[in-house]
């Protein structure tokens, strides 16, 4: 019984990864970037739906299109100011912004809010599940969050092979100079990339805070490398992989901290990753990468 | 022949650079005109110097993205101390230095074997993802460590300190997440301006060697080097091992500064491998004067804005992405020709100023 | 090519000069001013972390002494002598501590509040030891916080916190089967579960389950509240920050586990987490020097005064922050110390005077201090009912 149990609360932790994850996934695809300050603009959108519902007393749903809201321009604004002008740099060099951009959130969130932790609001009222007489527990949380990200997968895959901007990434992600060629402009497309990617991090930062419900300037890092790693190991740039890859770390690290070690539940999530690429270098779901000779 | 003269002078610049900085900041300290926050920064800084070449020998010469290069640090720092406070007083200090050293550089390039062979089969992200999730570990295992020595020898825990069972003359050495305390203040400037030059020495004669163009030459076309019967997995391993025992020395460097050595998420973590590596990509990719530079900025710049108070860290990050923009994009090349130009307009003095 | 290197080393160069020779004017120039304005006033510095995830507890400690000193300036200032301070970040690490701690004293720096954190305390303090300045910190409870003769400590240590809570817990039987949940990382939590481990085996207290965290993965508790509830804990024991103290009430609650909750000093503080559902504290019980609900005079004029400045609820930190200010002042006064003293004169003067004084503050009363540096306090224990704190 303790087992299930566990397995439930892996599924709940690893909900909240495999959301962040998908934002993470997503601009890694089409912009070829990993956008460390994608767990810095979470926390921005947990302060954007707190200030909506607690200081201004607005109610959940306005508070979560704030957010959004919030979070897209934020991303669109970062994408332009600090990512574009380094389009033609290498990728390190876009990587080190991307850290400086976290930096700055965290730093500009620190002199805004204060250091003081705030205890988030849950946006979900709905009770959840009880089971075998109260045994086994299944938050409205985690429904919500599962429930969301298979919206978020499917409609994002229905996006992308469907209409012709979701068309257009998939082409600037395969070959970004043909894509050019083609007519597709690929400034507008990664910053259309960043706009859905920075509104997914506004409803991972949401249902985050709504299942661990502490607010703080660094409430999105250690979130943020977690999904990080949850998505290389669906296979980074692909959409289901960076759900079943959260899934699965939430799942490894519960029984890890359960069976193995409290201590070291860390540790052996990350030998379980090494161990994972080390026998499908490209993650679950990744695909193979042709080499050219 | 012409090519090789240029490197060799090239190399001799970068070690009058270091020599001669090593000589103005020697007299400035002994003429007591360097503060006191300089001169606590003074050993840092080697360190910090130390782990930038020696990242970029991965970064830059190897092409090889690693994210845990404070992991082989963090290996270095806890063996030498270990050993330092195992010995102390048992040898003189200058000696039992020289030997933690030594044991640091070993341990660190051991552990760079060890994770060598099965990671550089990965390439790109992947690698760096393994690379920053073997750092965590290393750092989350050593936060489990309980040493502890009394008359009847050495135990060894991994719950906690209670669990050692020392009698009553025992003393505890390692102490999980205390980390060690009391190591021995052995790390002087002049010792860590040594150690850079050898680093230093170390990694240009090893970028201008056989060995050095063999790994070069993995970096541009793993399959041509392949082709031609180059060892991928031998030179690889090679500059990986020198890169991890040379952060060891760092590390030596770092845990006879401070008194407490504790692996914590600040010191050791994934932030202090990316610091790393942002002094590498700021000073350039395979360019070591470059990183020494960088990271000789990057540690003072923090510091030099303490006057701003609580906008420091924000300052600090918005200089971090304007330097990035600067020195990468295509306005900021452009704008960096012109300073250069009017830098070299200094030198010849001309009528007319370039705008 | 080659003007490109000849331009590079130009650079470097006048960038070395520059950045030492900079240093070194300043320093100069900053001597003058020193000795000038040095009689006239006493300068006591302080460290923290003001940013990075610990930065609620360094800002705390800021305003604190911030407060405590303004107050004593307005009062005459110490002996007569008015007060400036300085406070300077240290983001919760050893290194940056002892940056901090240099920076402090090129600024002519005579005494030190600090630091907030254990870990960069240990480091501070092996450099304040070769200065002999000296040092009192508000909250490194660590034993090596306080390793030298010129460190004094204004909070409990590790071994005294979790000592005096397994005796509590035990003497009062309030369970006597326990499981503990601690951070692992922290020297802190680790360091007073390790002595309240010591002490619940001599009491004959049973811990049936002793569950770590990490700073990495304190978000979700529900592994060891489950193995709490397993193994039939009647109480948890919470040496640990409200932060994170505030996610396992509530995970408890939603898990429908409820057992008593006992917490350490770190736990002061939760009832005033912005926007937290108070009931979820209900009946948790802690060790606390310091409740911001206590009626006497001197505690509610200073979380006035708190509130007035900084517009937040102080917690402990800033309370004990607070107290070190007075406790130097009380010494200094003894010790009649000058601000044209030497530093290490001024050392030596308040080593003495500290074990000499008898300190009533916010956090305890007529505490004593001995050579150690550690104070003699009496931890009170608190409940929580209604939402406030109740003596027990």
């Amino acid at each position: 019984m303790s087992f299930l149990s566990y397995l439930i609360n892996g599924v709940s932790l690893g909900s909240v990864y495999a959301i962040i994850a998908l934002g993470y996934t997503m601009v890694y695809g089409i912009a070829k970037m990993l956008n460390f300050a994608h767990g810095d603009i979470i926390m921005v959108g947990g302060y954007a739906a707190f200030l909506a519902m607690v200081n201004a007393g607005l109610s959940p749903l306005i508070g979560v299109l704030v957010s959004i809201v919030v979070c897209t321009l934020l991303g669109v604004v970062i994408e332009r100011i600090a990512y574009k002008p380094l389009r033609m740099a290498p990728p390190l060099a876009v990587l080190i912004t991307a850290i400086g951009v976290s930096y700055f959130l965290q730093n500009l969130a620190l002199l805004l809010f204060g250091a003081d932790t705030k205890t988030f609001k849950s946006v979900i009222s709905f009770k959840g599940i009880s089971l075998a007489g109260g045994a086994l527990q299944i938050s409205g949380v985690t429904i919500v969050t599962i429930a969301a990200c298979i919206v978020i997968v499917v409609g994002l895959s229905l996006f992308i092979n469907k209409t012709r901007a979701g068309q257009a990434m998939l082409a600037v992600s395969e070959d970004r100079g043909a894509a050019q060629l083609m007519g597709i402009n690929v400034n507008k497309t990664i910053a259309l990339t960043f706009a859905i990617g920075s509104a997914l991090a506004a409803i991972a930062g949401v249902l985050l805070c709504s299942a661990y419900p502490s607010l703080n300037p660094y409430t999105g890092a250690m979130p943020g490398i977690k999904a990080f790693v949850a998505a290389v190991f669906g296979g980074i740039g692909s959409v289901p992989g960076a759900m079943v890859g959260g899934i699965l770390l939430g799942i490894i690290e519960i029984l890890a901290k359960a069976y193995i070690s409290s201590q070291l539940a860390d540790a052996i999530v990350f030998a379980m990753l090494i161990i994972i690429l080390l026998v499908k270098p490209t993650g679950i779901f990744g695909k193979k990468i042709q080499e050219k000779v | 022949m012409r090519h090789l003269q240029k490197t060799t002078k090239s190399n001799f610049i970068t070690y009058g650079i270091v020599i001669l900085t090593a000589v103005i900041i020697q007299i400035l300290s002994s003429a007591g005109a360097v503060s006191s926050l300089i001169g606590g920064l003074l050993v840092p800084l080697c360190a910090y110097m130390i782990l930038a070449i020696s990242l970029n020998l991965v970064v830059g010469i190897l092409g090889d993205l690693s994210l845990g290069h404070a992991g082989f640090m963090c290996v270095g720092a806890f063996a030498s101390a270990f050993f330092s406070k195992m010995t102390a007083g048992t040898m003189p200090d200058g000696l039992r230095f020289f030997f933690a050293l030594l044991i640091g550089a070993a341990a660190a390039g051991l552990f760079g074997i060890l994770i060598g062979i099965p990671v550089l089969r990965l390439r790109g992200d992947y690698l760096a993802i393994v690379t920053l999730a073997f750092g965590e570990i290393i750092k989350n295992v050593i936060n489990v460590f309980f040493i502890g020595r009394d008359s009847s020898g050495l135990h060894f825990s991994m719950k906690d300190s209670v669990a050692l069972n020392l009698d009553s003359t025992g003393e505890v050495i390692v102490n999980g997440p205390q980390g060690i305390n009391g190591t021995p203040k052995d790390s002087t400037f002049l010792i860590g301006m040594f150690l850079l030059l050898i680093a230093l020495i170390i990694i240009l004669n090893l970028i201008n060697s056989r060995a050095g163009r063999a790994i070069m030459s993995i970096r541009d076309d793993r399959i041509a080097a392949e082709s031609i019967g180059i060892n991928i997995t031998k030179f690889k391993l090679m500059a990986f091992s020198i890169s991890a025992a040379l952060a060891g020395v760092a590390g030596v460097l770092y845990a006879h500064n401070l008194s407490s050595l504790v692996a914590s998420p600040k010191s050791f973590g994934y932030n202090m491998s990316i610091m790393i590596l942002v002094f590498v990509v700021l000073g350039g990719i395979g360019n070591i004067r470059g990183s020494l530079i960088a990271a000789f900025i990057l540690t003072l710049l923090p510091e030099m804005l303490r006057g701003l108070s609580n906008y420091r860290m924000l300052i600090y990050a918005i200089v971090l992405i304007l330097m990035m923009i600067f020195n990468w994009s295509k306005g900021g090349g452009r704008l960096k020709e012109m300073v250069a130009e009017r830098l070299r307009g200094l030198r010849k003095p001309r009528t007319k100023e370039v705008k | 090519m080659k003007k490109k290197k000849i331009l590079s080393l130009i650079l470097v160069a006048a960038m070395a000069v520059t950045a030492f020779a900079g240093c070194g004017k300043k320093e100069s120039a900053k001597n003058e001013g020193g000795s000038s304005e040095g009689s006239a006033v006493f300068k006591i510095g302080g460290t923290g972390p003001l940013t990075g995830d610990a930065a609620i507890y360094g800002t705390a400690v800021k305003n604190g002494m911030e407060l405590a000193i303004k107050e004593i300036n307005e009062a005459g200032g110490i002996g007569g002598v008015q007060v400036e301070y300085k406070f300077e970040d240290d983001e919760a690490d050893a290194e940056k501590g002892v940056n901090a701690y240099n920076t402090l004293k090129d600024w002519k720096m005579q005494m030190l509040i600090g630091t907030t954190t254990s870990g960069a305390c240990e480091a501070v303090v092996a450099e304040s030891h070769n200065d002999n300045l000296f040092q009192i910190t508000p909250s490194g409870t660590s034993i090596n916080s306080v390793k030298y003769d010129n460190a004094f400590r204004m909070c409990f240590s590790d071994p005294a916190q979790g000592t005096v809570s397994a005796q509590y817990i035990a003497k009062n039987n309030l369970a006597k089967s326990i499981a503990v949940i601690y951070n692992s990382g922290d020297t802190y939590s680790n360091g007073i579960y390790e002595n309240f481990a010591k002490e619940a085996k001599n009491q004959g207290l049973e811990i049936v389950a002793a569950e770590a965290f990490t700073s990495e993965s304190n978000k979700d508790f529900s592994v060891q509240l489950q193995k709490a509830k397993d193994a039939g804990a009647e109480m948890v024991f919470l040496p640990m920050y409200y932060t994170e103290a505030s996610l396992i009430l509530a995970k408890a609650k939603e898990m429908g586990y409820a057992p008593s909750f006992f917490g350490c000093d770190g736990m002061d503080g939760i009832l005033t987490l912005e926007n937290f559902d108070t009931s979820l504290a209900e009946g948790l019980m802690l060790l606390t020097p310091f409740s911001v609900d206590a009626e006497d005079e001197k505690t509610q004029n200073f979380v006035k005064a708190y509130k007035d400045a900084y517009g937040e609820t102080p917690n402990q930190f800033a309370a004990d922050a607070y107290d070190s200010a007075y406790v130097i002042k009380a010494a200094a006064e003894k010790a009649g110390i000058k601000p044209d003293m030497s530093v290490t004169e001024i050392g030596d003067a308040m080593k003495k005077a500290m074990t000499e004084i008898e300190f009533t503050g916010l956090t305890g009363t007529n505490i004593t201090w001995g050579e150690d540096g550690e104070p003699t306090k009496e931890p009170i224990a608190v409940k929580i009912e209604n939402g406030a704190y109740v003596f027990m």
